[in-house]
């Protein structure tokens, strides 16, 4: 079901590889929240190229491994890693945003889409589906392993503490979050819209095992989790991330939540991702306007 | 009415624990979510199957997510606590994490109606099924008493759909008795009749129950329909009465905004046909006085004596 674990250059080529498919997208397609996108991209890649067991043949699998985009606003890149990852064909996302396509802004539920294990996009319910997942481990005595991505802002929720208390109770040893704390939710800055800090403290008071690390560097990603997986308790990684990470006009610019970049813009991303010429293909195809 | 001696009563909320605890011995994918309520209720259960019960804390929003995560991994999760709590106070993990997602929960919502009337406002709940009728992939079922539950407990996992079943909490009377109870989306008739129809759902068809009787008492040819299926909406069934009745009463303990009734209206008004129908739920107001579920019921009349004299008047 899985090869050889990527290097971390390979992983980094990877992440050029889906910014770029990302941004191209955004502005093709006009679907916005690309500083999230930008900011979980390197925890989506770690996780699809090296961690999570999946067969992209066999989506259904009942042993694979769950794992739910709980910040669903970040699904434009989340789409672009299934497709890489051989989930379906990247063809299917010349369809994205047009009439009738499962891929628009929010991921679409299982049913509608191989990869997906949970429709996510309105917040603080990925949590709660992902610890179900991880107790029926338990219960169907089947030893998959369950991962989730929340978004800062996102646990402005208080279903996700609700959630973070039931999983300590039970003790659930199979369920491992990152918090993708890029500082920035839809209006403001993450730690002064609500007390959200200290965060890393917040999670171990809940009973968790709790690591705060660089969340877009792969070293200290992968470093966080060997530390953390032979513990018994629910892990959540605090993922220090910036938004919009990977292109400098955009990192730490809350306008890229929801400002759709121009052709120029994506043509200097891909230089700065090193995407060459070929792989542009903006030439012919006319963005979809969106109200 | 006068106190019937032959009238047997049984506790739902026990019929539920035994049918559960039955339930989870015979099909491991059976799991119970309870928010923190039914001390000692479930104790049978959790010494036989200790895996199958889980105490989910008064944190409903995470119930249900955790419940439609474990129906999407193969398991059939009941979730379970009192009604406001299991429907409204999680609506949205209802409509999206269940109801999207289509995964095969149940939802018991216990002392449902105005079980709870000594409680106040925020523990009746008269709004449910107006607001599920809308969620799509979820089935509503309201069974009368506790071998109807029993049932539609059994149905529901078979059907492997959604569903939220509304039940009471303790004194049900028994009004299945020997009869078959009937499949999602048939309706049970008590007593035919020529000259109306009462049609009802739910625990209140106890005092439908003691209506038709007295009507017939009263030389009035009342027909009884109990129906557990609020939805999918039975329009066969439903469809066949009204061929049949030019007068039709619709008894529910709900809202009559957007409840059972309104169902009813809205096949009546599709079909442009002329019926004389009443339908009687709980008004637009909130109690704001206490008293047992029979004060509650007499309140917004929709006891057996308020349902004698709007079965009269559409007769005539």
């Amino acid at each position: 079901m899985k090869s050889e674990p990527f290097s971390i250059s390979q992983l980094e080529a990877v992440s050029k590889l889906i910014r770029f498919l990302t941004i191209r997208n955004s502005h093709l397609t006009g679907t916005p929240h690309l500083g999230s996108c930008l900011s979980c991209t390197d925890l989506l890649v770690w996780l699809y190229w090296n961690i999570l067991r999946l067969d992209p043949q066999n989506p259904k699998a009942s042993d694979r491994d769950r794992f739910i985009l709980s910040k669903g606003h970040a699904a434009p890149v989340l789409f672009q890693v299934l497709a890489q990852r051989g989930f379906y064909s990247s063809d299917a996302l010349e369809f994205y945003g047009q009439p009738g396509s499962v891929f628009g802004e929010h991921p679409p539920t299982p049913s509608h889409l191989a990869g997906i294990e949970a429709a996510t996009g309105s917040l603080g319910h990925g949590l709660p589906m992902g610890l179900g997942m991880a107790l029926a481990s338990r219960i169907t005595k089947n030893p998959y392993r369950v991962f989730a991505i929340l978004g800062d802002g996102e646990c402005n929720e208080g279903s996700v503490w609700e959630a973070a208390m039931m999983a300590s109770a039970q003790k659930v040893s199979n369920l491992t979050i990152f918090v993708d704390y890029n500082k920035w939710q839809a209006t403001g800055r993450s730690d002064e819209v609500l007390g959200l800090a200290p965060l890393a403290e917040k999670w171990r008071a809940f009973g968790w095992a709790c690591m705060e690390i660089d969340g877009n560097s792969f070293e200290e990603i992968e470093s966080a989790y060997s530390c953390l997986v032979k513990d018994d308790r629910p892990k959540a990684i605090i993922a220090h991330t910036v938004k919009g990470k990977g292109i400098p006009f955009m990192e730490d610019d809350n306008n890229w939540h929801y400002r759709i970049p121009t052709a120029d813009e994506v043509r200097h991303s891909a230089e700065i991702l090193g995407i060459s010429a070929d792989q542009l293909q903006l030439d012919g195809r006319k963005p979809l306007s969106h109200g | 009415m006068g106190a019937n001696p032959s009238v047997t009563v049984k506790s739902m909320r026990n019929a539920f624990a035994d049918e559960v605890t039955q339930l989870a011995k015979a099909d491991s994918r059976v799991v119970l979510l309870s928010g923190d309520i039914g001390n000692r209720l479930f104790d049978r259960l959790r010494a036989a199957s200790p895996d199958q019960f889980l105490n989910c804390g008064i944190a409903e929003q995470n119930m249900m997510g955790v419940a439609a995560g474990m129906g999407l991994s193969g398991l059939r999760p009941i979730v379970y606590t009192i009604t406001p709590f299991t429907t409204i106070r999680c609506l949205e993990q209802i409509k999206i994490d269940v109801g999207y997602h289509n995964s095969p929960v149940i939802i018991v919502g216990t002392g449902s109606g105005l079980s709870y009337a000594s409680l106040g406002p925020t523990h009746h709940s008269l709004e449910d099924f107006a607001i599920f009728r809308a969620i799509p992939n979820l089935q509503v079922l309201a069974p009368w008493d506790a071998k109807s539950l029993r049932a539609c407990l059994r149905m529901s996992i078979e059907s492997s759909s959604p569903t939220y079943i509304r039940i009471g909490k303790k004194g049900e009377t028994d009004l299945s008795a020997d009869n078959t109870v009937p499949a999602i989306g048939d309706g049970l008739c008590l007593q035919p009749g020529k000259q109306v129809c009462i049609l009802t759902t739910g625990t209140i068809s106890s005092e439908a129950a003691l209506a038709a009787k007295s009507l017939v008492q009263q030389g009035v040819s009342a027909e009884l329909v109990l129906m557990h299926t609020v939805k999918p909406f039975s329009e066969s069934v439903i469809g066949e009465l009204l061929e049949r009745f030019d007068a039709i009463v619709t008894v529910e303990e709900h809202s009559k905004v957007g409840g059972f009734g309104e169902s009813i209206l809205s096949l009546i008004a599709q079909r442009g046909l002329q019926k004389r129908v009443e339908v009687m739920g709980t008004s637009d107001v909130f109690m704001p006085v206490v008293g047992p579920q029979e004060y509650a019921r007499q309140y917004f009349e929709i006891d057996a004596d308020s349902i004698v004299r709007v079965a009269l008047r559409v007769c005539q």
